[in-house]
């Protein structure tokens, strides 16, 4: 995972995963090299089990949905615009995913005047996002829309806010993976860190465009 | 490969035994401490249904003057048992024996493996808590809205609040070890271990991994809701809000039907460990048991609503049938062990009589469990003592035996001295007629019509005697425990010295000394079967 990757003097790429243990492993007894790394392997189950979180909400969600009638409701029918600046933040989040995956393709040609600057674009959006999402937020409040008003505003704010948790935790990823990288951590032959954040931080992209669709569209 | 030293630094050894054990990211001394911190809370679960047992001995109400104190009793024993205790003792053996097994010198994330284990003394504390705070969660251990709900007359005050947030901590712990497991399954098996040659035990470990990472999230899903729901005025789960109730029972048992498989199937593999070395004869039908394994994981999905079928809004038939299904892989895995014994050159040690018993407890567990699959069958003993019954025979009768099964298998390798014998017979005859006690009148008890979660009972409800022989049997289970607790003190002090295979078993944990190195192993044996050890033993003449 992602903080594992210590010594890289001492530490081929694709053995760092068990250098760090307090004992080093035997020539021979060591993992399995070939294919994906230990700590990418790790990642794409734990986004498995990120999904399955999200799973359980969005089943919440429409269980709700099909049981409330009208949806939205009158009082709230058009207060969720998707023109607004919610579009401006899905578009940012989007650019982000793409500034990520130029970030990976930098470092594995080992530019790594490139990864960090396409890594800093991708947190500074990250962070962009968030702002803006907490403004959008401040117009609903303003509408009158809560956590506590009915199914509707219940079901909109869990369901956002739990994304929202998750870009926070991709953007403070993002921050490790920049301050390591501006003290030359990576390389093109040791980057799994990276690889892994640009895996969580694509996920959590694909979990708002799909709760942008459902929310705003649907 | 890497350039250090074989041998760990020495720097560690000098600032003492406890800061080394408090700060390790061995997986050994991790599933060491993921034991002994089970063995508490199942300690301090079965003081809770002490209690509840001496309520119910006769009718009345003797011991609790309220009713919302033995609410929460019961329903912190459950907690405890299933969360603290039982997946938390297997996930341990696991992580004790798992690298071992398949001959790596650690799990694949040492130190997440660190932080899985020291978030679950963190999350039994925040639970244990609660009892200072005005009351522990008293709302059952599935914790249905709207008794579970914030209000008065549901569940008002901060213990369902801790209850909540400690069951996110312990499920957290869960998943990050799933990933570690199956990573370490997947990428750190020794040269020469394929898949079909990995001990039962790791398949069941693997399988049940999955299961943990797919479902577990679910949890705390609806965890999340219900958390919303009490202290955000949300309307997940409340009827007068445009909520469902339903909708909780659906995700809560999306994930805890398949925990059900999370608290059997590593206890099934470590029988299936011991089974064969106490027989002398291979495990009859290996790749039939992997497939059963992975058979009951995956139909562990799809059954959850047989816990719903009196709430009015499940497809009854396609569950029922289902729930049914997973008797046929289960009854596979049966023959395989049943077989294994079959003609074999039975030693009978405290493993193999733990084992045993196992295999006639989770039977009744089995068969009675069918009953409660049949649509009109369950609609008459929903929510009665049967259903305690059934479940005490799968995860006491199952896994509480296959844990004590392991524990008297393995704690020669972890500590280097063999238990005592003649203890832990005493103990084993204790707990088996203690545990038969107890649970069997249950069954008469829910065919009677005894509700399950009750205080008090009418005196001419003809439950009088069961209830009696119910509680004694729960005394004399307490009983069992002690000669267990004497035993580990007594061996660890002046116990037989074990040396490194004293079982003459087959998998790789025996091939290295007792305890293991930090790093496992020397050198390992060529491993041409899923018995490497046997091979060396017998060379070419086992084949």
């Amino acid at each position: 995972m992602p903080g594992t990757e210590g010594e890289p003097t001492t530490v081929t790429a694709d053995s760092h995963a068990l250098a760090t243990a307090e004992h080093t492993p035997i020539a021979g007894l060591a993992h399995d090299r070939r294919g994906i790394s230990n700590p990418i392997l790790g990642m794409i189950l734990f986004i498995t089990s990120e999904v399955m979180f999200f799973a359980g909400l969005f089943a919440a969600y429409f269980s709700t949905r099909a049981a409330n009638r009208p949806w939205p409701p009158e009082e709230f029918a058009d207060v969720l615009n998707p023109f607004s600046v919610i579009l401006v933040a899905t578009a940012i989040l989007i650019v982000s995913s793409f500034t990520c995956q130029l970030a990976i393709r930098a470092i594995r040609r080992e530019d790594r005047r490139g990864f960090i600057r396409n890594i800093a674009v991708t947190f500074v959006l990250g962070i962009v996002f968030l702002l803006l999402q907490a403004y959008d937020y401040s117009i609903l409040f303003e509408e009158g829309m809560t956590m506590g008003s009915g199914p509707f505003g219940t079901t909109y704010f869990t369901l956002t806010a739990f994304h929202g948790a998750h870009v926070f935790g991709g953007v403070i990823m993002l921050g490790v993976i920049l301050y390591r990288g501006m003290a030359g951590q990576f390389s093109a032959r040791h980057h799994d860190a990276v690889e892994a954040t640009s895996l969580y931080w694509h996920f959590v992209d694909v979990v708002w465009i799909l709760l942008f669709s459902i929310l705003y569209f649907l | 490969m890497a350039t250090h030293a074989l041998a760990p630094a020495p720097a560690t050894a000098s600032r003492g035994w406890l800061y080394e054990w408090l700060t390790t990211t061995d997986h050994k001394k991790i599933g060491i401490m993921y034991v002994i911190n089970s063995f508490i809370f199942f300690l301090i679960g079965g003081v809770l249904a002490l209690v509840v047992r001496a309520e119910l001995a006769r009718p009345g109400l003797q011991f609790l003057t309220d009713e919302r104190v033995y609410n929460q009793m019961f329903t912190m024993h459950a907690t405890l048992m299933i969360f603290l205790f039982v997946i938390p003792m297997l996930a341990g053996l696991g992580n004790y024996a798992v690298p071992l097994m398949i001959g790596a010198p650690d799990m694949a994330f040492p130190r997440i493996n660190a932080l899985s284990f020291w978030i679950l003394p963190l999350g039994g504390i925040l639970m244990i808590s609660s009892f200072f705070t005005g009351g522990a969660a008293a709302a059952g251990w599935t914790s249905y809205p709207p008794l579970s709900a914030e209000g008065p007359l549901n569940s008002p005050g901060a213990g369902q609040d801790l209850w909540i947030v400690s069951l996110i901590l312990i499920g957290t712990s869960s998943i990050l070890g799933a990933i570690n497991f199956l990573v370490t399954i997947f990428k750190m098996r020794a040269p020469g271990m394929t898949l079909f040659r990995m001990p039962i035990m790791v398949w069941t470990i693997l399988v049940t991994s999955v299961l943990v990472l797919m479902a577990t999230p679910v949890i705390t899903s609806a965890l999340v809701m219900l958390f919303i729901d009490r202290n955000y005025g949300g309307t997940f789960f409340d009827p007068s809000g445009g909520g469902s109730a339903i909708l909780y029972q659906n995700i809560f048992w999306f994930y805890s039907h398949p925990a059900v498989y999370v608290m059997i199937l590593p206890a099934m593999g470590v029988i299936s460990e011991i089974l064969p070395v106490f027989s002398r004869k291979p495990l009859f039908g290996y790749k039939a048991f992997v497939f059963a394994t992975a058979a009951i994981g995956a139909l562990g999905f799809s059954v959850w609503a047989h816990h719903m079928f009196t709430t009015g809004s499940v497809f009854l038939p396609f569950f029922s049938l289902l729930t049914f299904m997973i008797a046929v892989p289960t009854g596979v895995k049966m023959f395989n062990w049943v077989f294994t014994l079959f003609r074999g050159q039975l030693t009978f040690s405290t493993p193999l009589i733990f084992a045993i018993g196992f295999l006639t407890m989770f039977l009744i567990g089995g068969i009675n469990g069918a009953f409660s699959a049949s649509v009109p069958v369950d609609f008459a003993l929903h929510d009665t003592y049967w259903i305690v019954a059934h479940i005490h025979y799968v995860l006491f009768g199952g896994s509480v035996f296959g844990i004590f099964a392991g524990l008297y298998y393995w704690f020669p390798k972890m500590t280097g001295r063999m238990l005592d014998e003649g203890l832990g017979k005493i103990q084993f005859v204790l707990m088996f007629v203690g545990f038969n006690l107890t649970f069997f009148p249950m069954h008469m008890l829910g065919i009677q019509g005894m509700p399950r979660r009750i205080a008090d009972y009418a005196a001419e409800a003809g439950w009088n005697d069961w209830n009696m022989a119910a509680t004694i049997g729960g005394f004399v289970i307490a009983a069992s425990i002690l000669p267990f607790i004497w035993n580990v003190f007594v061996s660890l002090r002046g116990g037989k010295v074990a040396g490194d295979d004293p079982w003459e078993a087959n998998t790789l944990e025996w091939a290295t000394s007792s305890p293991p190195p930090p790093y496992n192993f020397d050198q390992l044996p060529e491993i041409r079967s899923e018995r490497p050890l046997f091979d060396a033993r017998h060379g070419r003449a086992g084949h």
